[in-house]
């Protein structure tokens, strides 16, 4: 790139070295600094949710419930759920990777709303502190889903804290998702068309539709529980005179989609992996781009595929059963396309790269047991089983958060403006890869037998196979530990990373490492399309990687 | 053919088996496609490994290809669909002539009360080979009635019934849990479904000389007043309920509904909400005078009235004439 401004230490004056102090960081409108801010507050509540999935694993390992009460573990799986879905998944890509990315990607100086985007991250915050009081506070046994009258009317734990902690963190979210939305529309650089936008800004904007139609939705309707409980307002309480099974529409109107806000942005960053890993153009971009619009659109109208079970008639089942197939054949082109994609590529296998063929096994794996539960008959059985949590956790923890580690590693260097040690992270991938599958697929068979979700003690028969998920959980752990420890390592001891380490297409790598405030010191031109790979060449070895200076 | 490993339920009803094979389908055709893909992954990441010399090829994508792997697949799909369409609507569709027993979930117990009027505690007789209709409500929060070895669930939930039938196969003990989670004790919410030989559930039916829960309701019928409005002829204040149950009521509005078991249980504690054509809402609530028990002997009364096709009268009891 053009000349560099210098700092006076004589370092290229960069987003990270421009200010100094507490006040230049909470203060901060650049939307860097606000990713790193964010990174920061979801890496923290990780490993509280974490915290409390390995206590849940630890019970379950014997069938008796003799490691904590049973109050104690409803509050904890309710917890986990809570503080993983609204504190950590749904943000985590988007208000991140997609935050620090998104402008840089499309040619731009910031997001559209600067203000707004630190807005969102206070937000984040007043929802996360409520969320800590909750749980400081002797937490919440609701389950995360906050089925009525349960929440409303019978449970005597911290519901309304917890409630207006989402609340908060939902607000952040409707945010980050209306300034997406208009930097997409508004910020583009020049010659950078819809046609020539990455995949990962695609993703990102079908996630923005969602998380602005529809989080409203639980926002309204964890209020209208928190009315009932406070007010005895009689809306879901049929002793009331409401209805609770309207609260599972309304509840699932929003969360079914939230698995897609969850999921969608971690496919954006699967098809920057496997193009710049095989150094291929991406195969078949028009349908990469539509299939993330179409899941976006389908995903609204499945919801009650969560309630075949709850007493809905017969025939809204059948329209949500087959509306439920529908949104897979998007997704199903998504993991065909990826494939293809790596035909007569020529392939390495860095540490992002490994992460994404655990995305596109795992969530191959999560996918099809999904079309288990989109079946009606077979749903009843398995519905409220392991078997569900094995599935969802295939697309979230298998999926997503394969994904956004894969994400982490591969803009690192131009995130941290050093390179992570290569070895350290395929090791932790491979870690990760076991650990996950041998916590998570044996329940799919516990499923099958029968064991429900949410069950603090167990019949004796299902213990082999919890023993295992046990072992698998605290192998996982450990592999969720390591990145954590080798990225704080290499702020500090990693090789400084050049502009390009990976020689990848896209806007972001043009820029230096780490980017200046403005992102680029002269506004980019856009000439050519995405994925351009053709024009460039291969991927350094490690030892060719230059050493920015 | 799993019996020694820790992969299956046992298959104790009629349901099960049909559930089983559709699983066996699911589980075949998702593993095939999940090999399939793995191995192409597996292929392509050896075969197409960075070598010197060897650039990657561009290619745009393929619109025949990308339709050929959307197509194809839903076309499965819809295999699934239709399959798992039947086995549910065979799940939802209780037979006429099946056994009834109540069930009132409470945090964090079953109760179950069959017609000949025996109560149980989380535990429940069925005999071998008999349709067996469950007709549920919940006291406090939402609950659901799962046994495993049946294949059958469905969600309980307070303010109105939900029903599910099933037909026992085989004699044994089977786990019943709630699969709703329903607070503290949720996991304490299990019990055992026990299928007898029919002439072993003779034999315990006629154990203990309950009264039959249609007689229960007659007494409450007769004791609550309702007998002096709803009589047997046509001069009651109240519509005549000979022979309402499953049959279509046309409403003061003009609508129809069934009158099934939530139509009796509304019309009892929310009189007003459909008004039969013809008369008037005069009737006062009974909303916090009867318990969910006494509905569901109420409710069991007033089936019986439409006669044996519908309700299952115990032998004995008067069916179309309550005393004034």
């Amino acid at each position: 790139m053009a000349t560099a401004v210098v700092s006076d230490s004589g370092e290229r004056e960069n987003y990270l070295n421009v200010g100094h102090g507490l006040k230049s960081w909470l203060l901060t409108v650049d939307h860097k600094r606000i990713a790193l801010l964010y990174l920061m507050s979801i890496t923290f509540f990780f490993f509280i949710g974490g915290f409390f999935a390995l206590l849940i694993r630890l019970e379950l390992l014997t069938p008796a419930g003799d490691l904590v009460q049973s109050d104690t573990y409803n509050k904890l799986f309710t917890m986990h759920g809570q503080v993983m879905v609204f504190f950590f998944l749904i943000p985590a890509v988007p208000a991140v990777l997609g935050n620090f990315l998104i402008p840089i990607m499309i040619g731009a100086k910031d997001l559209a709303f600067p203000r707004v985007n630190l807005l969102s991250w206070y937000l984040f915050i007043i929802g996360g502190i409520l969320m800590i009081y909750t749980i400081l506070n002797g937490g919440v046994d609701t389950g995360w889903t906050f089925y009525t009258p349960l929440s409303s009317e019978w449970s005597k734990t911290n519901v309304i804290p917890a409630i207006v902690g989402i609340f908060f963190a939902g607000f952040s979210s409707i945010l980050t998702g209306l300034n997406f939305i208009v930097t997409i529309h508004r910020m583009r650089a020049p010659g950078m068309t819809w046609n020539r936008l990455p995949l990962f800004v695609w993703a990102h904007y079908a996630t923005s539709i969602i998380q602005v139609l529809g989080t409203p939705v639980v926002a309204i309707t964890l209020t209208l529980v928190a009315l009932e409980r406070l007010f005895h307002l009689g809306v879901f309480n049929p002793s009331l005179g409401g209805d609770p099974l309207l609260f599972q529409h309304l509840f699932w109107f929003y969360s079914h989609p939230a698995v897609y806000i969850m999921i969608l942005p971690g496919m954006g960053i699967v098809s920057e992996i496997v193009c710049c890993f095989s150094r291929k153009r991406i195969f078949g971009y028009k349908a990469m781009a539509l299939a993330v619009i179409g899941i976006a659109v389908i995903g609204f109208l499945v919801w009650a595929h969560h309630m075949f079970v709850a007493g809905i008639s017969v025939y809204a089942a059948l329209i949500f059963s087959l509306l439920s197939y529908f949104v897979a054949v998007p997704s199903a082109i998504k993991v065909f396309n990826w494939t293809a994609t790596m035909y007569k590529g020529s392939i390495t296998y860095q540490t992002p790269m490994l992460y994404a063929f655990g995305f596109v096994g795992l969530f191959t794996i999560g996918g099809l047991t999904g079309l288990f539960l989109a079946c009606l008959g077979m749903d009843v059985h398995v519905h409220d089983t392991y078997f569900v949590i094995a599935h969802f956790h295939y697309i979230m923890v298998g999926g997503m958060v394969m994904a956004y580690l894969g994400g982490m590693h591969f803009w690192w260097p131009k995130i941290s403006g050093r390179m992570y040690p290569e070895g350290w992270g395929k090791l932790a991938a491979l870690i990760v890869f076991i650990g996950f599958n041998l916590t998570f697929f044996p329940q799919f068979i516990l499923g099958y037998m029968g064991m429900p979700r949410r069950y603090h003690a167990y019949p004796a028969e299902f213990q082999i196979l919890n023993v295992l998920s046990t072992a698998g959980a605290s192998i996982l752990a450990v592999g969720y530990l390591l990145p954590m420890v080798y990225f704080l390592w290499s702020m500090r001891y990693g090789r400084p990373a050049p502009a390009n380490p990976w020689n990848a297409a896209g806007l972001e790598w043009q820029t230096h490492s780490p980017p200046p405030t403005f992102n680029f010191d002269e506004q980019p031109v856009v000439t050519w399309e995405a994925y351009d790979y053709d024009k460039l060449g291969e991927i350094p070895e490690r030892e060719e990687i230059p050493v920015a200076r | 053919m799993f019996g020694h490993l820790p992969l299956w339920p046992e298959n104790a009803s009629t349901t099960a088996g049909n559930v089983d094979a559709l699983y066996i389908f699911l589980v075949l055709v998702s593993g095939i496609m999940t090999v399939l893909i793995f191995t192409v992954l597996m292929v392509f990441a050896v075969r197409f490994r960075k070598r010197r010399g060897r650039p990657a090829e561009q290619i745009e994508g393929s619109t025949e290809l990308e339709l050929t792997w959307s197509i194809i697949p839903f076309c499965v799909m819809l295999a699934f669909f239709v399959w798992g369409a039947v086995i549910y609507f065979q799940e939802r569709t209780p037979p006429q002539d099946a056994a009834e027993v109540y069930t009132v979930a409470k945090q964090w117990m079953w109760k179950f009360e069959h017609m000949g009027g025996q109560r149980e505690i989380n535990e429940l007789h069925v005999p071998i080979g008999r349709d067996v209709k469950m007709i549920m409500t919940s006291q406090d929060v939402i609950h659901s009635f799962y046994v495993p070895a049946f294949r059958i669930k469905q969600d309980v939930i307070p303010g109105r019934y939900t029903t599910l039938w099933f037909r026992a196969t085989k004699a044994g003990t089977y786990h019943l849990f709630c699969s709703q989670y329903c607070g503290t004790q949720h996991s304490g919410m299990i019990g055992w479904v026990v299928v007898m030989e029919p002439r072993d559930y003779e034999a315990w039916m006629s154990g203990g000389g309950n009264q039959p829960l249609a007689v229960t309701g007659q007494k409450l019928f007769s004791e609550l007043g309702c007998v002096t409005c709803h009589r047997s002829d046509t001069q009651g204040r109240g519509p005549n309920l000979v022979g309402v149950f499953g049959k279509p009521v046309l409403l003061e509005d003009g609508r129809t509904v069934t009158a099934d078991e939530n139509y009796i249980r509304e019309s009892i504690l929310e009189p007003a909400a459909k008004i039969v054509k013809g008369f008037k809402p005069v009737m006062p609530t009974f909303q916090g005078q009867v318990s969910d028990e006494q509905l569901n002997a109420l409710v069991a009364y007033v089936k019986a009235l439409a006669g044996p096709q519908s309700g299952r009268p115990a032998d004995g009891m008067a069916v179309a004439t309550p005393e004034p």
